[in-house]
């Protein structure tokens, strides 16, 4: 199969986790219950994923590396 | 109009972001599908961990997410046996002892591995049932879908139906099962990223895991049980009055740990057809096996959501303010909400984007799952065997496209009956569960004893439906009245604590009559397969060298890996014991 899932994975989290990033940053929490961890949950989490999609498409392109060099 | 959720521009950016990877992936794969191989079977090009992933998501439709929220509203921990001894002991013996035969006999579907094994019409009647039942569970899911998303964000049900009914054609159409495949596992990635901060979020409001169990057992007293009964799951299921889910240990144990999840997990041709699409024995073996280490963590992330609603609907019932409560519903709650009710509550503009999309995301690979396991019986098992043999693969390639198109027609269909009629849906729905009851032993003796004859088989699997109908038909759950509940057949010979012990025994009459008819009536027929033809395809008549790997180390092996994982499920039900 010639597309790496990582790839859309990793790019779909780095997209989402920016935006949600930067909802928390601009948009304060209306509620004491969207503090995860003392800050905003979207910033926490967004952080989280963003971290999670840049994992990804370092593999991915790890793996089309080790490809590229062994054919 | 009013709504539940009110969604903000971002989070609509979210859904739709997210819907436009769902369709790029199945536009990346277009050029990929050159034969009906590739767009029904993926041709075994599949990676284990991914064939992993989709394995466990195909069962991770939204139903399942907001039924587990529900009842772990309703039965607190007593909800996690559906997975850790109703799925990993069931997925871990696919893996081991079942997928060598499933991948090893080249069969492409699950009806098709009856076919080689045993006779024309078993294939036929497991073919024929699996797709009316893919059909309707497809349409029941949109239908889900549809209700949900108008009582919460006001669409109409014409609409929702359009919007899911379009996307999922338009990727199947272009990426066939590898697109559906990878859906899923982006849909995988969705649910825990969106639904895992609303554990933290819970878990911090009702005090740790300590705090959550010390208030559990308000909510346990306040209906008369035992402080333990919702955060115990063993503790309480000596006798069926002990626990609300109204099981005893033996019910629980064969009828759901067995029969059910045997049933369900080494037979279904949905999940099944996930592991087919590895692309290696290993990987098809461990493909189960992948898939069994999040689904034994999924309770955390699908129960204790339930848990902590209950906690602070009771609350708030007691006096507490400006907490989460469940909406009220015939004098009891509406356990179905505990899901959306909870990410409104504890989301902000942003994460309520992203637990909304998690959301539509498993309606719609649940139907995509369906649809793809359809597809595939449809062109191989029933078309291909009954219609038209012998033709060139481009005409079934087209078949294939073709049966796609009207496989998610006949769901939209189905989703419109189940809006009019709710109950034939629920008779469908025990119809299909007679069907399925039986299954798994037919499976278990046709891969484990050679002896077992196609008649043998086939007679073992409509005894063992009549026997699951007899039995529904003459017994009821406490409290019933409604003749879909049970009791159909004029006289009740017994009455069921609840709903649930008495779909557990259902189960475990069926198997029963299956496995011994099928047993008595081998012995009575002539097998009409040769060992040399049942090579591959029976545990006995299969050399080693066929069934294992090529020797790998130790620690990549799939028994000791399989075993592991029985390890660790059994430590986490001593530690909730």
């Amino acid at each position: 199969m010639n597309l790496d899932i990582r790839y859309p994975i990793g790019l779909l989290f780095v997209i989402v986790g920016a935006i949600l990033t930067g909802c928390g940053i601009f948009l304060p929490p209306e509620t004491a219950s969207h503090l995860l961890l003392g800050t905003n949950v979207n910033i926490s989490w967004g952080l989280v994923q963003l971290a999670f999609g840049a994992v990804m498409l370092a593999l991915a392109m790890r793996g089309a590396r080790k490809k590229g060099g062994g054919s | 109009m009013h709504t539940i959720i009110h969604l903000g521009r971002v989070d609509y950016i979210i859904v739709a972001i997210y819907f436009a990877f769902v369709l790029g992936i199945g536009w990346l794969l277009r050029h990929t599908m050159k034969g009906s191989g590739d767009f029904l079977t993926s041709r075994h090009s599949i990676p284990g961990w991914v064939a992993g992933i989709a394995f466990l998501s195909a069962n991770l439709g939204a139903q399942e997410v907001m039924g587990m929220g529900a009842q772990g509203a309703k039965y607190g921990i007593m909800t996690s046996h559906f997975y850790w001894i109703g799925a990993i002991p069931a997925m871990v013996f696919l893996g081991v002892f079942m997928m060598p035969f499933y991948y090893g006999s080249k069969a492409r579907s699950v009806p098709e591995y009856l076919k080689l094994r045993f006779d024309e019409k078993t294939r036929g009647f497991n073919a024929f049932s699996f797709a009316v039942m893919t059909i309707f569970s497809s349409g029941i899911s949109m239908y889900a879908m549809a209700k949900l998303m108008g009582l919460l964000l006001g669409w109409s049900f014409a609409g929702s139906i359009a919007i899911s009914a379009v996307i999922v054609l338009v990727y199947i159409l272009l990426g066939g099962l590898t697109s559906a495949i990878y859906n899923e596992v982006l849909q995988f990635f969705m649910i825990v990223f969106g639904f895992l901060p609303l554990v933290f979020l819970g878990l911090k409001d009702v005090g740790g895991w300590s705090g959550l169990k010390a208030k559990l057992a308000d909510v346990a007293v306040s209906q008369h049980y035992a402080p333990g009964a919702w955060s115990e799951a063993w503790g309480h299921v000596g006798s069926p009055s002990d626990n609300p889910m109204g099981v005893e240990w033996f019910g629980l144990v064969m009828g759901l740990g067995f029969v059910l999840s045997f049933g369900y997990w080494c037979t279904d041709f949905l999940v099944v057809q996930r592991a087919l699409a590895a692309n290696s024995m290993t990987a098809a073996r461990r493909t189960p096996l992948i898939a069994a280490v999040p689904k034994m963590l999924f309770p955390f992330l699908v129960i204790l959501p339930g848990m902590i609603a209950i906690v602070l609907t009771y609350q708030a019932s007691q006096g507490a303010t400006g907490g989460f409560a469940l909406p009220p519903k015939n004098g009891s709650y509406d356990y179905d909400l505990v899901v959306p009710y909870m990410l409104v509550h504890y989301f902000p503009t942003g994460m309520l984007g992203l637990g909304m999309t998690a959301l539509m995301a498993s309606f719609m690979s649940g139907m995509a799952g369906n649809v793809t396991a359809f597809n595939t019986v449809w062109t191989y098992d029933i078309y291909q065997s009954y219609i038209a043999r012998d033709k060139p693969d481009a005409h079934y390639l087209l078949v294939a496209r073709l049966a796609t198109v009207f496989g998610i027609a006949l769901s939209v269909a189905a989703a419109y009956l189940a809006d009019a009629y709710n109950n034939i849906m629920d008779v469908l729905q025990l119809v299909f569960a007679f069907v399925n009851a039986p299954l798994f032993a037919t499976f278990l003796l046709g891969m484990f004893w050679k002896r077992a004859t196609g008649n043998g088989a086939f007679w073992g699997l409509v005894l063992g439906t009549a026997a699951a109908a007899a039995h529904h038909g003459l017994t009821i759950p406490f409290g019933e009245t409604s003749l879909v509940k049970g009791g159909w057949l004029g006289t009740v010979v017994h009455t069921y604590p609840s709903n649930m012990a008495q779909n557990f025994w259902t189960a475990i009459f069926a198997w029963t009559v299956c496995f011994v008819a099928t047993i008595a009536i081998s012995l009575a027929t002539e097998s009409r397969k040769t060992d040399a033809q049942l090579r591959g395809l029976v545990w006995s008549l299969t050399p080693h060298e066929d069934r294992e790997e090529p020797a790998l180390p130790f620690w990549k092996r799939i028994a000791p890996f399989g075993a592991l994982i029985l390890l660790l499920t059994v430590v986490l039900n001593v530690i909730f014991r």
